[in-house]
């Protein structure tokens, strides 16, 4: 990423309301390297398309400035802007074939014939629809236009591309192999993109950052891994993939290590991510896959649980227990045979080490 | 051919296939049946019989029937002989003696002027005639128009069971009595120039519906619903007022001491003596009928818009069209459904336009419709009324049919 700007895109404490009571966005500071794929993850309602919004120019900021390649943004007009984006319907122009709609940003442009032409079809070659450019955007199915509307936004080379929950119309297995599609384009081209979703597993899958927003905050931004590993704090721990808690209380700290008494009595050493000190209450976030069934070696934490339900799924088996009074514990058992003798009533060991069982706020 | 298919009881597929579709079609002939029957015995039906009346004069051929059959034979270049004056004598007495003279002499009338007085004073003397006489001289003697060839060319045409002389006169033509079709004279002639007000007027409110209606109705398009819902009442508020109350409303308004003159005049803005001629004319006629046809131009267009998400226009200025390019590229073409839809809608019904005019149009802004009802009411010639509104209603056909060249009748919203 040499002589890449690491601030293409700043957010600078950003504002937004609509109804002048409450913040839709608050004070958001972001900053989007030339080239990334970036995720605005979020559940509905946390700010995440209106951020979207008003990097595209449809929304203005109350207050805080957006710099776009170092030039602030807020008094360009969208049109101006040269930002292409791929919209949640697609919003391509049905009385337009697929080669009008994607020739309409380069006519806007004033770009000759055979350039259109030839920008065109390789454009289409790009997203494997060569030979569709005389359909109507009615003749071609949900996935075909899905592809006419990525094209016909990087079409025009933009710098940079927004995209506003792209696949959710998609079903699911067509939504995967256009995330994969996505993912390439986006390697090939290195255009930075800016892509917006509610889905956790489209954004582990495709970006380089996610930044999960929730309340109109950015919770967390960081790379798939360390938001799926090291979540910083309950919601993002809660909202990125599958999550057991216990909430208890600090009993101990210290570096490294927190003992934490929950609501039944027990003693369970976590990691201290974000408790700062004893007789804090904390909520202990544990993945399902980290917890170990009857382990054998060592370990720290080691409790017997309760089988509760168990659930078939293919690849893996979901085991609900009763552990430590929480009666929601989700454990995934990976399909092989030595797991294949657990029983509703069993009673069984469960362990798991204090690095992947994280103390968080409350 | 492969072995017949059964269905599981027994039946042959295709028999059992088609009761089943019989009953289907049965029971939708049947709900649509009220309805069809309404519109064959109140609208077909009674539409053509009118239009019937426009190339109808069976009547007039029955009473006249044995004077039509002789005047065949007579070429109409000089007087007609005996045989000719004789019939006509002996049918003419019976008419008058059955009382139904009056009618041949109305109908005789529209032929050619000055039949009425001929024949009602040639009734009351045909009894003083000597049947072993020469009848032509008598009938001279009693009036000295029956010495005018054209009376009885006239009588001869006139007692034809059919004729398309109503459709000439529709557009100021006439036929002469030696056959050949003229222009009446400058003076007389008044239908064309009412035809092509209609035309200019329907056209002229279409497109003022249309610039009214789209600002409005796109606006109705993106508002929230509780305010759409408001603006929409306002805008069929009138759709629910008596066209009547809404014309007359306009007469108050636009009148000479009316509404507008006044505040016009207290602004200062006109001059007491310069009151501005708002009625009576074709002004008058253009206001009014434009704001009453107005829903109809709104609800079609906002039933299109409506479909029209705004992800559109913002995905064309995404990539870099100014506003008013995405509106004209993008937005515009979407809408082309509704302002067909409305201005059909619009330059149809104000084609016929009847009610608006006649209060508010005065002598110079009557439309055709206007002249149908006169014809219907006044000079009772339904001849004549009946072929002007048999134009109309081809003409409404013509602008269906080229709509449907061009936009496809199936494109239509109407809300």
């Amino acid at each position: 990423m040499s002589g890449k700007k690491s601030d293409f895109v700043k957010f600078e404490q950003v504002d937004k309301s609509y109804d002048g009571k409450e913040l839709v966005v608050k004070g958001l500071d972001l900053d989007i390297a030339e080239g990334e794929f970036l995720t605005l993850l979020g559940p509905s309602g946390s700010g995440k398309t209106t951020t979207l919004m008003m990097l595209a120019g449809f929304e203005t900021p109350t207050n805080g400035e957006i710099y776009f390649d170092g030039n602030p943004i807020n008094n360009i007009p969208p049109h101006k802007r040269g930002i292409g984006m791929v919209f949640q319907n697609y919003a391509l122009f049905p009385h337009l074939s697929v080669f009008e709609n994607l020739a309409f940003p380069l006519k806007v442009r004033k770009i000759d014939k055979a350039e259109i032409e030839e920008r065109i079809n390789k454009t289409l070659k790009m997203v494997s629809l060569t030979g569709f450019e005389n359909r109507m955007p009615a003749q071609l199915s949900g996935g075909q236009q899905q592809r006419v509307a990525v094209a016909r936004a990087l079409v025009f080379d933009p710098k940079l591309v927004l995209m506003d929950e792209p696949l959710g119309a998609l079903d699911k297995n067509l939504r995967e192999s256009m995330q994969y599609e996505l993912k390439h384009i986006h390697e090939t081209l290195g255009v930075t993109v800016v892509y917006v979703t509610h889905d956790q597993g489209e954004a582990l899958t495709m970006s380089n950052r996610i930044a999960v927003f929730n309340d109109g905050k950015v919770q967390q931004l960081s790379g798939p891994n360390e938001l799926y590993e090291t979540p910083v704090n309950s919601f993002v721990a809660s909202f990125i993939g599958e999550n057991n808690t216990f909430t208890g209380t600090v009993k101990e700290l210290a570096s490294g290590f927190a003992k934490i008494e929950t609501s039944t009595g027990e003693i369970i050493i976590a990691n201290p991510i974000a408790v700062s000190s004893a007789g804090e209450k904390s909520r202990i976030s544990l993945r399902p896959e980290r917890v170990n069934i009857n382990p054998t070696e060592q370990i720290e934490n080691r409790f017997e649980a309760e089988i509760k339900e168990i659930i078939y799924h293919g690849d893996h088996t979901r085991v609900r227990v009763n552990l430590l009074g929480n009666d929601e514990f989700i454990l995934k058992v990976p399909n092989a045979s030595s797991n294949s003798k657990l029983n509703l009533g069993d009673k069984v060991n469960l362990g798991w080490s204090s690095q992947d069982c994280r103390a968080l706020d409350y | 051919m492969s072995a017949e298919i059964r269905t599981s009881d027994g039946e042959l597929l295709s028999v059992k296939l088609r009761k089943v579709e019989r009953r289907r079609r049965t029971t939708a002939f049947l709900l649509a049946a009220p309805l069809l029957f309404f519109i064959v015995f109140a609208y077909v039906i009674p539409i053509f019989q009118m239009l019937g009346r426009s190339i109808d004069n069976v009547q007039m051929n029955e009473f006249l029937s044995e004077t039509h059959e002789v005047m065949q034979t007579w070429d109409g270049t000089e007087m007609p002989g005996e045989n000719v004056t004789s019939t006509f004598f002996y049918e003419l007495k019976g008419l008058v003696e059955e009382k139904n003279h009056g009618k041949i002499a109305t109908r005789l009338n529209y032929e050619k002027g000055g039949f009425t007085s001929l024949i009602k004073k040639t009734a009351r003397k045909l009894k003083d005639f000597d049947e072993n006489g020469n009848f032509l001289d008598q009938f001279i003697d009693v009036h000295k128009k029956w010495g005018d060839i054209e009376y009885w060319l006239a009588l001869k045409r006139g007692t034809d069971a059919y004729h398309f002389r109503k459709y000439l006169t529709t557009f100021d033509y006439e036929q002469k009595f030696d056959g050949s079709i003229e222009r009446i004279p400058e003076k007389k002639r008044i239908n064309v120039t009412l035809w092509l007000r209609t035309i200019f007027v329907a056209a002229g409110v279409t497109f003022c519906c249309f610039l009214l209606a789209y600002p409005i109705s796109h606006l109705l398009s993106v508002l929230p619903t509780r305010y759409s819902n408001l603006l929409m009442i306002c805008v069929l508020l009138p759709f629910w007022t008596s066209l009547l109350v809404r014309t007359s409303s306009w007469m108050v308004l636009l009148q000479k001491q009316g509404v507008l003159n006044d505040t016009l005049v207290s602004l200062g803005i006109v001059a007491d003596e310069g009151r501005l001629e708002l009625m009576y004319n074709m002004t008058g006629t253009f206001i009014a009928m434009t704001q009453i046809l107005l829903p109809f131009m709104v609800l079609p267009l906002y039933s299109v818009m409506k479909t029209i998400p705004p992800s559109l226009m913002r995905a064309a200025t995404s990539m870099g069209a100014t506003p008013f390019l995405a509106f004209r590229k993008i937005y515009f073409p979407l809408t082309y459904a509704g302002i067909s839809a409305g201005s059909i809608l619009v330059f149809v019904l104000s084609i016929g336009y009847y009610i608006t005019p006649a209060l508010v149009g005065g002598a110079k802004g009557t439309l055709i419709s206007n002249r149908i009802a006169y014809h219907m009411q006044q000079s009772l010639d339904w001849s004549l009324a009946t072929a002007m509104a048999a134009v109309l209603l081809v003409a409404v056909l013509i602008v269906y049919w080229l709509y449907n060249r061009i936009v496809g009748i199936d494109n239509m919203r109407l809300g």
